[in-house]
Order: structure tokens, then C-alpha cells, then sequence
């Protein structure tokens, strides 16, 4: 009697050309001149970041573009203990949804340089950008955010005023 | 069961390659054009259904992002297929047969242009002894049109003659992808792309999105001077392995066209998703349509094959036929899988 | 309720595990239909039209699986769709194959949902590299982790909340035989010892990757009467979605998730659900959401259903027991996860649940979520016909 066949690999592979968007674009276009764009949404007037060229609250497309500050504060965070495949960033590392100064909405990235036992929600926090030379289409641009010395925010209070905007 | 139309339709123009947008950006205008066409107010849509793949963007949960363009806020009552959008109006004409809804909103699109369409859907294969040999999709389609033309009096002629019906047809039609006059004896001259099947023969590949409104009876008579109504809606699958079943002819179309009730009264008109010459001549023959049926008066899927939503596409190109008087009782047809595996048909009439 | 009254009138399961070596996708679906058709003392020639569910297709590397496995699952011939809904899908599953019958179309529905996470790779599919975003999403935990952050910012909840969840699945899945995660020595001490993943979440406070299907057989009204075996009435179904982001989204605790429940309720004529719903299937894939869902669900006030976990409530032998099976901490074949709790919740009011069994059960609640805490699927089943 032969092994039993329990297993085969198959190796699979598809290239795909992906498309950013409209709306993507402008803001990857954004980020190689070091800026942050954010878009208005023409009927909330709230601004999101990365626009993807609707605002999903109102259902509506958005087309103004807005640009943001590169501080922020922090809401929420995780800290990443085992490593993520195919990145090369070295756990223990800080995951953080950050709302830019101009921004009602969080975007994610790294916080660095900041011991782990201070990370806190509500902490202030400033973007580290790669020297120039290496600014590409991407929101890499910004290696991670670091900690500003600044008073912390009060984050049920800026979910508040968000929520009843 | 309770009486339900197809009240509003709308379809992005189905191009190869629609470029610099997202899915957001290709749904959220048809959402909007369908919406206002159907003349209800979004929140007066009580389900939402979509159909999509997410091999076709060749990233998990497609679909999800897509909501950002369906108008998802405040929450709706809502559910996806990863079937063409035909299958996702079936599960909400059963939402509302079920009395769970009255109206229901259903979008399909598909970016193809991402990724080699050809090679993606040998995906939809047995994993383990079939999908491995890496036999594209064309050429299983093929392997299918080698059998008619063994097994029936069809010939190759026959197959450009459905070529060059339906790009006279899609000449028509503001949103086809290819349209054009061509000769029988032009497209018989081409090369095979894959024998027996040339260029012509098969369906561009394509990017789009369509749209459609159905409602349940008094809704659907408020705001449509003419809705069509489905008076019969019904899907059936075939076995896979390919060696199972009778490549040649359509038997699950046979036998949903029968529950349907396709042949209960006189067709005027069949939209059929024929990604291929030689599958609209079998689905003709399942659907037992008679000769005087005009077939594909959009240019069908060979004028433009958005994946996923190709299908509710008939659908809607049936039912606005009828809603503007054209047609007055109408067959529309959608396949999934390879070499028709799997066909829903609907029938669709005006009052 | 709308249409007809539809039962469930069989289950069936398989184990759950790491890995099902010894059958293909086809035939771990099959083992699970074919358990939930001798439950209900059917034939495959008994089924009108078969329903498949399953997670994202990149999971397996199988496009639109319904296809390939049509033949397994007796559905040449029949109507068969394929719903995909994100991690609710187990449940908007159900849902589709009830509304069938509730329809009037079908007399019978199996519905199927499955992962063979043994051949795929689950991680990698969720957070394969994608442009245009940095790249630091460490699959579901890393998405999830800060929002449960948000929610003991929030509610002042203990650190040792989540443990406990943990600690009172994993005494569940003791006496669930077909329970992934059966841990013989579990403590409180273990679970605080095991590494920290994506804190507040450690390794012993969130589920496993399971191979496993799950499957049912939904009848009319009529035929469920006459099933061998006592059926499942399902009082009430509800699906509900809202947009991933957007400014101002709650996304602790989901405004589509707090109106799925209070429609799934009130079809079901529930005013009082901590008093009426005996039992409760809820999609815990990390601790800290059962205490997070229980606010959503209406079974705590908001900022308040940890102290429900922490008093012990949640217990087997407590006024709501929550995931007696053991949960999807216990066992995750993701996309039959959802139905899993809803056909756990089947079993219960069936007064089949072995030796989880709560004693009594007469109508349970099952629970899914999936993407981004945005699309919910929920039902109430009764021991007792409407």
C-alpha cells in the first residue's frame, strides 16, 4: 500500500495592474510634494483622508481637495508583537489610527520613538518624512509619526463633535 | 407569489479598460442614474444586493470598498453574491417574495482590465485535477464549440453570423464596447484565435457596471408608467467535471426556461449572455425561441462582457425594452462558470 | 415575520481542526451535508436547491467554489447560489436559504458554509501587499486590537475582562467534542502567560485557524412538523451593512449592528431581550467582543457589558449564557463561523446541544459580523412554533 496522497501544491500566480483612482491619485500625487491631501465632502463639510472620491456617510461624490497638517492625535492604537508577513517593519511596533489636524477621520500608520508604556490615546503626534530624494507616490513618504510635545486631546470629545457634525 | 418589475436600469458604457478609477468611482454614478430613473428615494429601497469577484481586482473583499458608491448610510439591509448581479436580483426577488422587502436595489461591476481574464478564470476550476493543467478560459469554450460543430449541422458560418448579428445590433447601443458592420466571409477569413473560434467569436473583455430597480406590485405601478414585470425567474447549475455533461446542448437553460415558463406565451425579444458565437446557438436551441424572436438587440455580451454584472446587464436590456413599449414580453438569460455550467433566465412582460 | 414559517430541521457539522488531511474542500463540505441530511432523516433527492457561503475565495484560491463543488453537494440539477458577505457570510447564508423557503418557492433548502484554511492562508490573503497603503495591517487581530483599545478607553473596563471571556470558551469548548481548541488545563494564569499578539489581544484570547463545515436543512413550515426530529422555528432574520469609513462612524459599537438586532427582535416579538432570549451565539473571534457585542446587541447598556462577563452572566450556568460551543475562539472555519452560531443557537432551542446543552433553552439568539465591524447577520430561533 502506497502513502496516501494528502496534500498538493499548486503554485498559482496573476499579475494584476491595479488602478488607484481618481481620487487616490491626487492624493499619492499629493504625498510625492509632501503634502497631505484630504477631500470636503460638499454636503457634510467633513474631510476625509484618503479620499476614495465619495464621501460614504452622504453618499455623494467629493471633488475638493483640502490640504491637511502633518500633526495629529492619536485615538487608538495596537501594539504589533509578531511580525506581519511581507513587511519589513520589526515587531514590538505601534499601529495607531491618527486624525490629522483638519481631518474627521482617522488615518493608520506607525508611531515610533516613544516608549511603549507611554503610548496613551489622545497623545499628540507628528509625521517623520523620508528625506526628500526618496518621496515616491506613497504614503511611505511618511516613515511613521513621532510624539509631539504637546497637551494630550480629549478623544471623547473629538468623537463627539465628529459624530453630531 | 406577489408581482414584481424591473423599474429602473442603468449601465456604465462598457470599455476595455476604464482606467484611472475605482470601484467607487465606476458604481456610484449608475447607482445614482438608476435611482433617480426609478423614481424612489434611496431610503425608500428596502434591500441592496451585489455581485462581484474579488479575483477580477485581485483583492479579497472587493466588494466591500464598492459599498463606499451604493449610498450605504444610514445602514441598509443588504447581501452580495460572488455570482454574476443576475444571481444577486434572484436573491432579492426572493427577498421579496419572502415579504422581507418590498423594493431592492442591485448592482453588479467588474474591473477586469486589472488582471488576464483569461488566465484568472481557470481559477473556477476543480483545484485539484483540472485548474493545475492551466487551461484558460477561451479555450475551454473551445473544446465546447469543436463539439457542436462535430456533433449539430452548425457550422463555422453559423457562429459569424451571430458575430455579425450582434455587432450590427450593438451599433445601437450607446454603451457597447465593439460595434460595427462586418461580413459573414470578412470574419470567416480571420485566423482562429483558438480553433475553431476566432476574434470575433468571443466576448471583449471589459469594464462596467450596471444597475437595476425592481419593486414589488403597487410600488412598481406608482413610479412606472410601464414596468416589466418578471413573470418567471429561475436558475439551475450543471456538474462540473466536464466529462459529466453534454457540452453541446444547455440543459440547466432547458430546464430553467421550463419552471421559468419562457414558452408560456409569445417572445418578442432575448437578451442572452452568449460570451460566445457557438453558446448563443445552444442557448437559442435550450430556450426552444422561435425564429421570429429577436435576439440580442443590445449587441449582447459580445458588444461589451462586464464579468459579474454581464448578466443582470440582459436583464436590463429586456426589461427596458419593455418599460419604453418596444417589446412587449421579453427572455433574458445569464451564465456563470465554464461552458455555460451554470444559467438563470427570466421572463419578463409588459402589462 | 414575513411569508412562511420556515424550521431547521437538520445540522450538521465537522469537526473542527488545524488540518482535514484526509478530504478535499468537496468532501469536507459533503461530510457536513451529508450529517445535517441524516439529522433530518433526508435524502439528497429531498433538496430543492442548495445555498453555499463561504469567505473571501482568495482563502482557498478557488474562484467562485460553488462551481467546482455543485457536483458534491447534490446541486446538478437544482438552483444553487453563493453567497459571500465578508466574515457574516455563515449567517447571511442561512438567511438566504430560509428566505427561500419563507418565499414560498422551495419546500426544502441545504445550505452549506465552509474553510479549508489547511490550504490557504488566511493572513496572507487578508493582508496581501497591496499599493497605495503602507503596509503595516497585521491581518484581522491588527485591524481589530485598536478598536478594542477604544472600547476599554470608553468603558473603563477592567484589562482582566478579556481573559475572562478566553477563560469561560475554552471551559465551553470541554464540552463541545467538535471544539478546535480543547485545552485540558486552562486557567486564567495560561491565558495571561500566553504572548501578547496585538494588545490588548493575546495568543490564548483569540481564535484559532480551523478547517470545517457547517450545514443545514431548512423546511416549510409543513414539513418541518412532520421531521423526525424536533425542529428549530426561526422567529426572526435581519441583515445589516454601513460603509467601512467614513467620518464620525462608530465602529466600537456599530449603528448596523444596533439596528440588525433591534429588527431581528422585534420580528421575533422580543421587547426585553436579556429576559426572553435564553442563550446566545455571538462572533467572538477576540475576547474583548463579547462584551463589545453584548452593548451592541441591546443586552447591556452601552459602556456596561463587561460587568455582565465579569458577574459571570455570560457563563453556561448564567442568566445569558453566551458561545456555550466554545465560540469562534474555540473554533474558526471563518466562513462557516457565522453559521456555526446560528446553527449552535438551533441546537440549543432543539434541546440538542449535548453537554453544553442550557438547560431549558427556549429561543437563542445567533450572531455574525464581518469586514470592518459593518455587516451584521442575526436570527432568533425558538423551541416553539409561532
Amino acid at each position: 500500500m502506497s502513502e496516501p496522497i494528502t496534500q498538493i501544491v499548486t503554485p498559482t500566480s496573476l499579475d494584476y495592474t491595479f488602478t488607484a483612482g481618481g481620487a487616490t491619485e491626487r492624493f499619492l500625487r499629493g504625498l510625492k510634494d509632501g503634502k497631505i491631501l484630504g477631500q470636503r465632502c460638499p454636503k457634510c463639510q467633513l474631510v476625509i483622508v484618503p479620499a476614495r472620491g465619495a464621501c460614504a456617510r452622504c453618499g455623494v461624490p467629493t471633488e475638493d481637495d483640502v490640504e491637511l497638517a502633518d500633526t495629529g492625535t492619536m485615538t487608538t492604537y495596537t501594539i504589533v508583537h509578531i511580525p506581519v508577513p511581507g513587511s519589513d517593519v520589526k515587531p514590538p511596533f505601534v499601529a495607531a489610527t491618527i486624525f490629522l489636524d483638519g481631518a474627521d477621520i482617522g488615518l493608520f500608520h506607525l508611531v515610533h520613538e516613544v516608549s511603549l508604556d507611554k503610548i496613551r490615546p489622545g497623545m499628540r503626534v507628528k509625521a517623520s518624512w523620508k528625506p526628500q530624494e526618496d518621496w515616491g507616490f506613497s504614503l511611505t513618504n511618511i516613515r511613521y509619526f513621532v510624539p509631539l510635545d504637546e497637551p494630550d486631546v480629549d478623544v471623547t470629545e473629538l468623537e463627539r463633535r465628529i459624530a453630531h457634525a | 407569489m406577489r408581482d414584481v418589475a424591473v423599474i429602473s436600469f442603468a449601465q456604465a458604457k462598457n470599455v476595455r479598460d476604464a482606467g484611472a478609477v475605482n470601484e467607487v468611482e465606476i458604481i456610484m454614478p449608475v447607482v445614482a442614474e438608476a435611482i433617480a430613473q426609478s423614481g424612489l428615494a434611496r431610503s425608500e429601497i428596502d434591500f441592496t444586493c451585489s455581485g462581484s469577484s474579488d479575483y477580477l481586482q485581485g483583492a479579497p473583499f472587493a466588494f466591500v470598498m464598492a459599498l463606499d458608491g451604493a449610498g450605504a448610510w444610514p445602514p441598509i439591509s443588504e447581501s452580495h453574491v460572488e455570482m454574476d448581479a443576475a444571481w444577486a436580483l434572484y436573491e432579492s426577488w426572493v427577498k421579496i417574495q419572502s415579504g422581507h422587502a418590498d423594493s431592492a436595489l442591485i448592482y453588479g461591476f467588474s474591473k477586469a482590465s486589472s488582471g488576464k481574464l483569461r488566465e484568472v478564470l481557470n481559477l473556477q476550476l476543480d483545484p485539484y485535477c483540472v485548474a493545475p493543467l492551466g487551461i484558460d478560459s477561451v479555450s475551454l469554450a473551445a473544446l465546447q464549440a469543436r463539439a457542436l460543430l462535430e456533433k449539430s449541422a452548425y457550422s463555422e458560418k453559423d457562429f459569424a453570423e451571430v458575430a455579425v448579428r450582434n455587432r450590427a445590433n450593438a451599433k445601437n447601443n450607446p454603451k457597447a464596447q465593439l460595434a460595427g458592420d462586418y461580413s459573414v466571409d470578412e470574419i470567416l477569413a480571420e485566423p482562429c484565435l483558438v480553433s475553431p473560434l476566432r476574434k470575433h467569436d468571443c466576448a471583449p473583455i471589459s469594464d462596467g457596471a450596471s444597475v437595476i430597480v425592481i419593486a414589488a406590485g403597487d410600488i412598481a405601478r406608482r413610479v412606472c408608467k410601464r414596468p416589466a414585470w418578471i413573470r418567471g425567474i429561475d436558475h439551475r447549475i450543471e456538474p462540473h467535471s466536464l466529462g459529466a455533461r453534454d457540452l453541446t446542448v444547455s440543459a440547466s437553460t432547458r430546464l430553467a426556461a421550463e419552471k421559468a415558463g419562457v414558452n408560456q406565451g409569445p417572445i418578442d425579444i432575448a437578451e442572452l449572455h452568449a460570451p460566445f458565437t457557438h453558446q448563443e446557438l445552444i442557448l437559442r436551441d435550450a430556450l426552444q425561441l422561435k425564429d421570429d424572436v429577436e435576439i440580442n438587440p443590445s449587441g449582447g455580451a459580445l458588444a461589451g462582457n462586464p464579468m459579474m454584472t454581464a448578466g443582470l446587464s440582459r436583464i436590463g436590456e429586456a426589461a427596458s425594452r419593455i418599460i419604453s413599449g418596444q417589446a412587449n414580453r421579453g427572455v433574458a438569460h445569464a451564465t456563470s462558470g465554464p461552458c455555460l455550467q451554470q444559467n438563470l433566465v427570466c421572463v419578463l412582460e409588459g402589462e | 415575520m414575513s411569508g412562511e414559517l420556515c424550521g431547521i430541521v437538520g445540522i450538521g457539522q465537522t469537526p473542527y481542526c488545524a488540518q482535514r488531511a484526509d478530504v478535499s474542500i468537496a468532501g469536507l463540505c459533503r461530510e457536513a451535508a451529508l450529517n445535517a441530511l441524516e439529522d433530518a432523516g433526508l435524502e439528497w433527492r429531498d433538496v430543492d436547491a442548495v445555498v453555499l457561503g463561504t469567505a473571501p475565495d482568495m482563502f482557498e484560491g478557488v474562484m467562485m467554489p460553488e462551481l467546482y463543488l455543485a457536483d458534491a453537494l447534490g446541486a446538478t440539477g437544482k438552483p444553487m447560489l453563493r453567497v459571500h458577505t465578508a466574515g457574516s457570510v455563515g449567517g447571511s447564508t442561512a438567511i438566504v436559504a430560509s428566505t427561500l423557503i419563507e418565499s414560498g418557492i422551495h419546500d426544502r433548502v441545504l445550505t452549506v458554509t465552509f474553510e479549508k484554511q489547511s490550504e490557504s492562508n488566511a493572513m496572507w490573503a487578508l493582508s496581501s501587499k497591496q499599493p497605495f497603503s503602507p503596509h503595516i495591517n497585521a491581518g484581522a487581530g491588527g485591524y481589530f486590537a485598536p478598536l478594542i483599545r477604544s472600547y476599554i478607553r470608553r468603558s473603563g473596563a477592567p484589562e482582566h475582562i478579556g481573559m475572562l471571556v478566553a477563560y469561560k470558551d475554552r471551559l465551553n469548548a470541554l464540552k463541545n467534542p467538535l471544539a478546535h481548541l480543547r485545552i485540558e488545563d486552562i486557567s486564567m494564569e495560561k491565558i495571561e502567560s500566553s504572548p501578547m499578539l496585538w494588545d490588548p489581544i493575546r495568543y490564548l484570547e483569540s481564535c484559532p485557524s480551523s478547517d470545517g463545515a457547517c450545514a443545514m436543512v431548512v423546511a416549510r413550515e409543513a414539513l418541518a412538523k412532520d421531521a423526525p426530529k424536533k425542529p428549530a422555528w426561526i422567529l426572526g432574520h435581519a441583515m445589516r451593512s454601513e460603509p467601512t469609513m467614513f467620518c464620525g462612524r462608530d465602529e466600537v459599537n456599530p449603528h448596523a449592528g444596533r439596528e440588525c438586532a433591534k429588527d431581528v427582535f422585534n420580528q421575533a416579538g422580543i421587547t426585553d431581550p436579556l429576559k426572553q432570549i435564553d442563550m446566545a451565539e455571538i462572533y467572538v473571534p477576540f475576547s474583548w467582543f463579547e462584551p463589545m457585542w453584548l452593548e451592541n446587541l441591546g443586552f447591556a447598556e452601552e459602556g456596561k457589558g463587561w460587568e455582565m462577563t465579569d458577574e459571570g452572566r455570560t457563563a453556561l450556568d448564567g442568566d445569558l449564557p453566551v458561545n456555550c460551543s466554545g465560540g469562534v475562539l474555540s473554533s474558526n472555519a471563518i466562513g462557516a463561523s457565522g453559521m456555526i452560531r446560528f446553527a449552535e443557537a438551533a441546537r440549543q432551542v432543539r434541546g440538542d446541544a449535548g453537554d453544553h446543552q442550557v438547560p431549558g433553552a427556549r429561543t437563542a439568539l445567533g450572531h455574525a459580523y464581518g469586514g470592518g465591524s459593518q455587516f451584521f447577520s442575526m436570527w432568533v430561533v425558538s423551541s416553539e412554533q409561532p
